[in-house]
């Protein structure tokens, strides 16, 4: 055998997965400093005696960042330790300013708890929830030369801006049983995460940007015999691919490693326990460094700060903040909003559910926000190439044009020009239409002399309205619209046709 | 400006600022005599690793001028200081004693460092110190060792020799410290002037450079122990910069020292502790001599003696040992080459780390990084940290236990007096050995105070006398330690710093 398909892989064997999210959280500030904690700034300008590591300088923990983290082990349904310690990781790597990491090692803040993750096809899976814990994140190098890596590098940069970036880190139980639909699992597991964190407010999730990012362990074992339970047939050696950046490529990431393995498997070999890089380009992971020569990180309670003791009112004073679960509003909103399976699914899977809802806050009726998002809006977005959520307009404005619409100021037509006003940055909706002069003629001398000139001009259809086939007024509006240039409202239009013709609408 | 007919040196902190209140003398006079008293003594005794003169002159005008304005000022304001380079200064070098961090500029002040230039104190320069605060003798300073102004063939102490022999050799009134084991008190027992370790988290240690960050506490030193006092109160106080700092106002020490000058001790029940008084032998004897009077100075006052028992202190040595060197060898991660200080350039990043540290890292902090990382290692963590940390609530339950039976502890401070240098350089357990008597009060977070109680009789060399309360009552060290210093400087004639052979002049 050469290759292998990961269905292939599933007859044979049982994957056990688990999987470690990174997520950042958007605090206005770092975790140990009062450094600004934004994306994209330049090099080295968000930083101070702190989160650089100078001599002398010490943390101090983000309150702002604490009560993230335990509302976050909250939706995921974690219990909160009444006292957790920080701990330092060592090791040596330029992106690490002090050599040590600070994070939570035996005590983390959240621990214990479980998250129902909804499959496409409605299943509810339950994945436990080992703790999830706050650490810094590091810099961030770039290796000029060479590889790309740090050895054989011409020179390397470091910017030190991310060093310090508030994270906690999701870390579930061995997932097992999941077979074949391993990947879907994975995929479906982060997505849900993504989604808490989003409604919690706590991140921006953009996986993109690496503010929610993950880790996939997987191992394969044997599929019990007859007889044997599954249970009892021992895990095999697991890889942990690093730093997986989106939905497809979590599942990609499952289809290849575990593919991979079974051939190791199958071909008498054995999987060495590792950690395997993930390259997007091949959707193909490469070896890392291996877990036997694995780093020891020294982990001891880190003596500058003090334990974190979240009073018991404060826990239920946040719990009491917590949305429902994603799954669970969607359900709800469909149900709400008379959205089929089908929209509800093309909508989330657009990243529209948020937009879509807030538009709806805003005033507008759920199907025409739909229309809008997954509609027009997802039409630029796609050329644009970036998602909904990057597109220069807001949800009230969205329901602001929706609403001048409703009030018959505009028409769909204008109101694409308006949004492609909004779009380029002239301003509201209202002021898009104002400044470039689309309100719809409403004017109904000038209406009248318009529907006048149409009927003039096409007599029969006249005198087929007036044999009561009201519908042919439909072509006198086109003239009518044409002639206006789409300012007219239609409307308005057909009720001056049927008047004309002396027939009541 | 008045002809001055007075060695503003040998004056006290609290004197000098009297006589600056009164327009006596002025902040320029008090800092140029110090500059030229450093000039002519420093050579040999080298407390100083850098001197900010030009800085120092621009403070004093400033306060001389606003003194003449009529500026309200604060208490020590235009009173010289010298500072432990192991606190950072902005624009002024700081290397914590390293040639790591040779040349190195912090582009920020320490937490003590902001609030010694608030209260208006002139910066005379950096003190010399055990390279990142490891020793007890300063020999370990990269940057050459200080001597004892007593014996110029004697050690100063350490960590803090610099701070100390400035003192001792009238070069400042007033220097900073930092206690990690003994270094601000034991330094003070050989050169016969005062030095206090706060409470832990009684003094900000942000912009300290960090040893042992559960151990590390800074601290006031002074030839007095008023005067020391009056700069716990400058540095002291809650900082948000520090998660540990403690959030309660200063004690008031300048008022505990003032009664306790009065030498009425009435009521204040004193504890020997037996593990540490040198009953067990091992201590010099003139050591256990000046010991034992003082202890009946303070029963003269009207103190009742106990004794106390603290079993624990036993393992307290080994404890530290263990708990230093594994804070310091992450503490120490950070001297990496990539952001600041020395770099030896190499082909890789990894090599030129290793060869950073292999080159600017001494023999004793290399030690330390080996020992503490061997401790902190998985498998070994259990054994070492683990039951260190162990040993370390033990000591803070017998501290807990001995306090409930009297208000201070009292020992020698340290066991002999000065050894003479290099004697102990090859011998760490030796050198190790010196601070038993200080250590226990760092594991279990009690401030503590070392005051001269004269010297042994068989060198002509200084004893120190060490008190310890309970944490947050930094007071009762100086109530204590006022009455003692009154009652041995009435019998001396003045202060036994006063009594230290003159140091040669240079030109």
């Amino acid at each position: 055998m050469t290759t292998m398909t990961y269905e292939q892989a599933m007859e044979d064997f049982d994957p056990v997965f688990g999987i470690e999210v990174h997520v950042e959280l958007n605090t206005k500030t770092k975790m140990f400093c009062g450094c600004a904690n934004e994306f994209g700034a330049e090099p080295n300008t968000q930083v101070c005696p702190v989160c650089l590591g100078l001599p002398g300088a010490m943390p101090v923990t983000n309150e702002k960042a604490v009560e993230s983290a335990i509302r976050l082990g909250l939706a995921l349904g974690c219990s909160i330790r009444e006292s957790s310690r920080f701990a330092r990781k060592n090791y040596f790597y330029p992106d690490l300013a002090k050599d040590y990491q600070i994070s939570q090692y035996d005590e983390p803040t959240c621990y214990e708890g479980s998250l129902d993750v909804v499959l496409d096809d409605g299943t509810v899976v339950t994945i436990g929830i080992e703790r999830a814990h706050m650490e810094e994140d590091a810099g961030k190098n770039t290796h000029v030369g060479g590889t790309g890596g740090i050895q054989g590098a011409d020179y390397s940069l470091v910017d030190y801006n991310r060093g310090g970036v508030p994270l906690v880190e999701i870390v579930t139980k061995p997932i097992t049983g999941m077979g074949a639909r391993t990947a879907e699992v994975a995929r479906a597991y982060v997505a849900t995460i993504r989604d808490i964190v989003r409604a919690l407010g706590i991140s921006d999730g953009r996986m993109e940007q690496g503010s929610v990012r993950a880790d996939v362990n997987l191992s394969l074992r044997p599929k019990a015999v007859a007889g044997e339970s599954q249970d009892d047939v021992p895990f095999g050696k697991r890889s942990e691919t690093k730093n997986v950046n989106s939905l497809r490529a979590i599942e990609r990431a499952v289809h290849f490693e575990a593919a991979r393995q079974a051939m190791l498997l199958l071909s008498g070999e054995h999987v060495v326990q590792e950690t395997r890089h993930w390259h997007e380009d091949t959707s193909s992971t490469t070896p890392g460094r291996s877990k036997e020569e694995a780093e020891d990180y020294r982990y001891f309670p880190e003596p500058d700060l003090l334990p974190v003791e979240p009073s018991r009112e404060w826990v239920e004073e946040l719990r009491s903040t917590i949305p429902e679960h994603p799954a669970k509003m969607r359900a709800r909103l469909r149900e709400e909003w008379g959205f089929s399976d089908l929209e509800m699914r093309d909508v989330v899977a657009a990243d529209a559910l948020v937009l879509i809802a807030a538009t709806v806050q805003a005033g507008t009726s759920a199907q025409a926000a739909r229309k809008w998002w997954m509609g027009e809006l997802s039409r630029v977005a796609n050329d644009r190439e970036v998602a909904l959520i990057e597109l220069p307009v807001t949800p009230d404005a969205v329901a602001e044009l929706q609403g001048l619409i409703d009030e018959g100021r505009i028409n769909d037509k204008l109101a694409r020009q308006a949004l492609e006003g909004v779009l380029a940055g002239e301003g509201s909706p209202a002021e898009v239409v104002a400044s470039r002069g689309l309100e719809v003629v409403s004017d109904d001398s000038a209406l009248e002399k318009a529907v006048d000139d149409a009927l003039a001009a096409q007599p029969d259809v006249l005198a087929k309205i007036q044999d009561g086939k009201v519908q042919a007024a439909g072509a006198i509006v086109g003239a009518v619209m044409k002639a206006t240039r789409g300012q007219a409202d239609a409307g308005r239009v057909r009720e001056i046709i049927l008047q004309r013709a002396g027939v009541e609408g | 400006m008045s002809e001055t007919t007075i060695d503003w040196t040998r004056a006290t902190a609290a004197r000098m600022a009297d006589a600056l209140a009164a327009g006596e003398v002025t902040s320029v006079e008090l800092v140029q005599a110090h500059l030229d008293r450093i000039a002519a003594v420093d050579g040999p005794v080298h407390a100083f690793l850098h001197i900010d003169a030009e800085g120092a002159l621009e403070t004093a005008r400033a306060v001389d001028a606003d003194r003449a304005a009529g500026v309200e000022l604060p208490r020590l304001a235009g009173v010289p200081i010298g500072i432990k380079d192991v606190l950072v200064t902005k624009g002024l070098p700081t290397t914590a004693g390293s040639r790591i961090l040779e040349g190195w500029i912090p582009p920020y002040d320490a937490t003590v460092t902001r609030r010694v230039r608030e209260a208006r104190m002139p910066i005379l320069g950096k003190t010399n110190m055990d390279e990142f605060a490891m020793g007890s003798s300063t020999e370990h300073s990269g940057y050459g060792p200080t001597r004892n102004p007593w014996d110029l063939d004697r050690i100063p102490g350490g960590s803090g020799g610099g701070s100390a022999a400035a003192l001792a050799a009238f070069e400042a009134p007033l220097t900073i410290g930092s206690d990690t084991g003994g270094s601000i008190r034991q330094p003070a027992s050989v050169t016969a002037t005062v030095g206090v370790k706060p409470t832990y988290g009684g003094v900000s240690r942000f912009g300290a450079i960090a040893l042992a960050s559960s151990l590390d506490q800074l601290g006031p030193c002074g030839r007095t122990v008023l005067d020391t006092a009056l700069l716990h109160e400058v540095m002291g106080g809650h900082d948000e910069m520090d998660a540990t700092s403690l959030d309660e106002p200063v004690p008031a020490v300048v008022e505990a020292a003032l009664e306790g000058a009065r030498q009425d001790l009435t009521g204040v029940k004193i504890g020997v502790v037996r593990e540490l008084s040198g009953a067990d032998g091992g201590y010099q004897a003139g050591v256990t001599q000046r010991f034992e009077e003082s202890l009946e100075r303070l029963r003269g006052m009207g103190a009742e003696i106990v004794e106390v028992s603290c079993p624990s202190f036993e393992y307290a040595l080994a404890a530290y040992y263990v708990i230093l060197p594994s804070e310091a060898s992450s503490n120490l991660a950070k001297f990496d080459s990539v952001r600041f200080g020395l770099r030896v350039e190499k082909a890789t990043v990894e090599k030129t780390m290793l060869a950073t540290r292999a080159e600017g890292f001494g023999d004793e902090v290399k030690r330390r990084i080996i020992l503490g990382t061997y401790a902190l290692s998985a498998g070994y963590y259990d054994a070492y940290y683990g039951s260190a940390q162990k040993v370390r609530t033990l000591v803070q339950r017998d501290f807990d236990a001995a306090f409930a039976q009297c208000d201070v502890l009292v020992s020698p401070t340290t066991p002999t007096t000065p050894f003479k240098i290099g004697e102990r350089i090859d011998d760490p357990l030796a050198m190790y050995l010196n601070d038993i008597a200080t250590i226990p009060a760092n594991l279990a977070g009690i401030p503590g105070m070392s005051l001269p109680s004269g010297v042994a009789p068989e060198d002509g060399l200084p004893v120190g006398f060490q008190i310890l309360a309970p944490a947050h009552e930094d007071a009762r060290l100086y109530r204590i330690g006022a009455a003692l210093e009154a009652s041995l400087t009435a019998e001396w004639g003045g202060p036994l710093s006063a009594q230290a052979p003159e140091l040669e002049v240079a030109e």
